[in-house]
């Protein structure tokens, strides 16, 4: 049939320089979006920066540490190492108040201690050095020429260096009311142990129910050739929706209603278990239940939901024809989970896994609720005992007035950050190490 | 005939033998009165267009349609003698006996030795090391790959070729020592010389295993299988088996005119 004899439609496609002109327009309309999409990217990127800058800014910065007494009057500009024992003594009993110097004989005998304790003493019996002032980065770097003078002005004899919030000292040291003095390692530690429990309840309980869910909760249990038995069947097939339904709506449940949820429970109603006490390991301050224990179970089951999704897609992603071979050789069901679909569905399992208990170590409001002490000072000895995490230890430095503690809450956001990006890059390798493993 | 057993007359015949079998899946019913008997050591073919049930039947035969939820079997599937859906028969023996060699090439993401010591080791197997050393040769030379990989026993079972990991899967059915083995399309996913060294293993393995194999391929079914059966779907979409004979008979003088039709192209 030619051409011409087709029958003419009413619509037209656009020919010759309308053609072009449509073309070009179409073009321009993807150019268009695509600068947009630059532009979200780009906006989002600041924002992150930002983000970065604002901590980095206030984990570092100047200090201007002013002494009671100058330490040149002390020592009479002479160096401190070069004293001799006698020297440093005799500069103790000249400064120091008889009672004071009574206590410290008591102690031990001055005669005993070496020349680097004395120093110390000196430093923090007479020198007595304080912080005087505190300045974020940006303005140690780049404002010195007014830092300077308003020092001048307001105390004279005042030293100004650079500090880092952040060191080995903040690392290690306890928590403390003097933010020059105070540290993360109860809360890292704290943080470390809620880590271990939350995984050991997590992990195996989340598989647990992916497998089942993934593998059998799709079984026929009942005959499909009696209309009761397709009834009952069909009945069965709508309970397993329901719960996969519900599993996906529980992911998105608020974490402080998972907070009152392990309030009531693990804090409450099994007090016995989560203090300990059915171990006898109950000390007074952990007789009420508020331990590891307790909010680790809480975790558990605020991640759980997303350990089971992310678990149940990995063991999807699975192909069936591998399920399919097993059982061509005489697997049986369980063999055939076991030896093939688990260890193929593995490494997106355990991305998944690590990624949501990731998330956990920044939660904060349920720890709130279970009861996660805000100022406690002795590292936490096992699971039943107090504890204190990362996060609540940052919000409870940013909620005091002392600029210090805005310093060392910032150190402490480094410090969580390390700890959320090694577990994001420990995920990542774990998984290309299992995948090459099981592939080339 | 009226003095012996038929079943185990039938049984001496034949390595399989339906009887009045019908398959549905759910209320569907796919595969309507299917009856014959698969004969010993040979090839025997399962042909048609799509959707009449040669897959279906030909999964019936080691129960891997129990997998589907909501399919089952009506009618006698006899393995000597027995019935292969009787209530105490457990589908994981049948499968140990009757082995399956699936469409695409499926190795599992192991070493090419794990992948041939998978069945034996989930089926119970007892022996040391050396032993399972040999059951993995004799397996590769019985699917004619060993010349291939003896030396990189190791390496993953996907870092062979579409060809070589299809006689991989070949091995690995043997490695369980099945006395059937069944083929889904074997080399659907296969180039044609890849196709061609399948269909010289299959008379190789003719003489110590039964093969029933489906395939879409006329001429494969014409030149590398003995017995061939031709399925149809009736009116109400179940398949049929509509003539079952000699391959040569079926290819030169069938005795169906829809038969005939369909080998010769004019439809499916």
């Amino acid at each position: 049939m030619s051409t011409d004899t087709a029958p003419r439609s009413r619509g037209r496609l656009p020919e010759g320089d309308e053609l072009h002109r449509n073309v070009v327009g179409r073009q321009r309309v993807g150019k268009i979006w695509q600068s947009v999409l630059l532009a979200c990217t780009i906006l989002g990127i600041i924002v992150l920066g930002l983000l970065l800058f604002n901590i980095i800014n206030d984990a570092f910065g100047g200090v201007a540490v002013q002494s009671v007494v100058p330490e040149e009057e002390i020592f009479t500009n002479r160096d401190p190492a070069s004293l001799s024992q006698a020297e440093l003594i005799a500069i103790l009993e000249e400064h120091l108040r008889s009672r004071i110097l009574r206590n410290l004989e008591r102690e031990q005998p001055l005669i005993e201690r070496s020349n680097a304790d004395l120093i110390e003493l000196i430093n923090a019996e007479i020198i007595k050095p304080e912080i005087v002032a505190v300045y974020p980065l940006n303005e140690y770097l780049f404002n010195r020429a007014a830092i300077t003078a308003s020092l001048a002005e307001e105390h004279p004899r005042a030293e100004l260096s650079f500090k880092s919030w952040l060191s080995s000292d903040f690392l290690t040291s306890p928590m403390s009311s003097r933010p020059e003095l105070a540290g993360v390692r109860t809360a890292v530690m704290g943080s470390l142990w809620l880590l271990l429990i939350t995984v050991l309840f997590a992990f195996p309980l989340g598989i647990g129910a992916a497998l089942y869910l993934e593998e059998y909760a799709t079984d026929k249990l009942f005959d499909e050739r009696s209309p009761v038995g397709r009834r009952l069947n069909a009945i069965l097939h709508r309970g397993s929706s329901i719960i996969q339904t519900n599993i996906y709506n529980l992911s998105g449940v608020p974490s402080i209603i998972y907070g009152m949820l392990g309030l009531a429970i693990f804090v409450r109603a099994l007090e016995s278990f989560t203090s300990g006490s059915f171990l006898g390991a109950t000390t007074d301050a952990t007789a009420n239940g508020r331990t590891i224990m307790a909010a680790g179970m809480t975790m558990a089951l605020l991640v759980l939901p997303v350990v089971i999704i992310s678990s149940q897609e990995a063991i999807r992603a699975v192909p069936n024809s591998l399920r399919q071979a097993s059982y061509g050789l005489g697997a049986t069901r369980w063999q055939t989970i076991w030896k093939v679909v688990l260890p193929n569905a593995l490494p997106g399992i355990l991305t998944g896994t690590i990624l949501a208990i990731s998330r956990a170590i920044g939660e904060t409001a349920p720890l709130i609720v279970v009861g996660a002490s805000t100022f406690i000072v002795t590292d936490p000895s096992g699971p039943f005992s107090k504890f204190t995490v990362l996060p609540i230890q940052i919000y409870n430095w940013t909620s005091r007035p002392q600029v210090e503690f805005r310093a060392i809450a910032a150190a402490a956001i480094i410090v969580l950050l390390i700890i959320l990006l090694s577990m994001n890059a420990l995920a990542i390798i774990l998984r290309n190490y299992l995948r090459s493993k099981r592939v080339s | 005939m009226t003095t012996t057993n038929p079943a185990t007359m039938s049984a001496e015949r034949f390595a399989l033998e339906t009887r009045n079998m019908h398959i549905y899946y759910s209320a569907f019913r796919a595969v309507k009165d299917v009856s014959f008997g698969v004969e010993r050591n040979k090839i025997t073919a399962l042909i048609g267009p799509s959707g009449c049930g040669k897959s279906t039947v030909l999964r019936s035969f080691n129960r891997m349609n129990d997998l589907v939820p909501g399919a089952r079997v009506e009618g006698d599937v006899l393995f000597r003698g027995q019935n292969l859906y009787a209530p105490d028969v457990d589908a994981v023996q049948v499968r140990r006996r009757i082995g399956m060699v699936f469409q695409k090439p499926n190795p599992f993401p192991k070493s090419i030795y794990d992948n041939i010591a998978f069945g034996p080791k989930i089926n119970g197997w007892k022996g040391n090391k050396g032993e399972m050393d040999e059951l993995v040769e004799r397996s590769l030379r019985g699917a004619s790959l060993w010349d291939d990989v003896k030396d990189k026993l190791q390496q993953s079972g996907l870092s062979l070729s579409g060809g070589q990991q299809q006689r991989l899967c070949i091995a690995r059915a043997l490695a369980v020592e099945p006395e059937i083995i069944l083929m889904d399309e074997p080399c659907s996913a296969l180039d044609p010389i890849s196709t061609l060294r399948i269909e010289e293993l299959m008379f190789e393995l003719r003489q110590h295993y039964t093969i029933v194999i489906v395939t879409h391929n006329m001429q494969q079914a014409a030149r590398a299988s003995d017995y061939t059966a031709f399925f149809l779907m009736d009116a109400d979409r179940a398949g049929q088996l509509v003539e079952y004979d000699h391959t040569e008979q079926i290819f030169q003088n069938p005795k169906d005119s829809r038969t005939e039709q369909y080998i010769s192209g004019r439809f499916g």
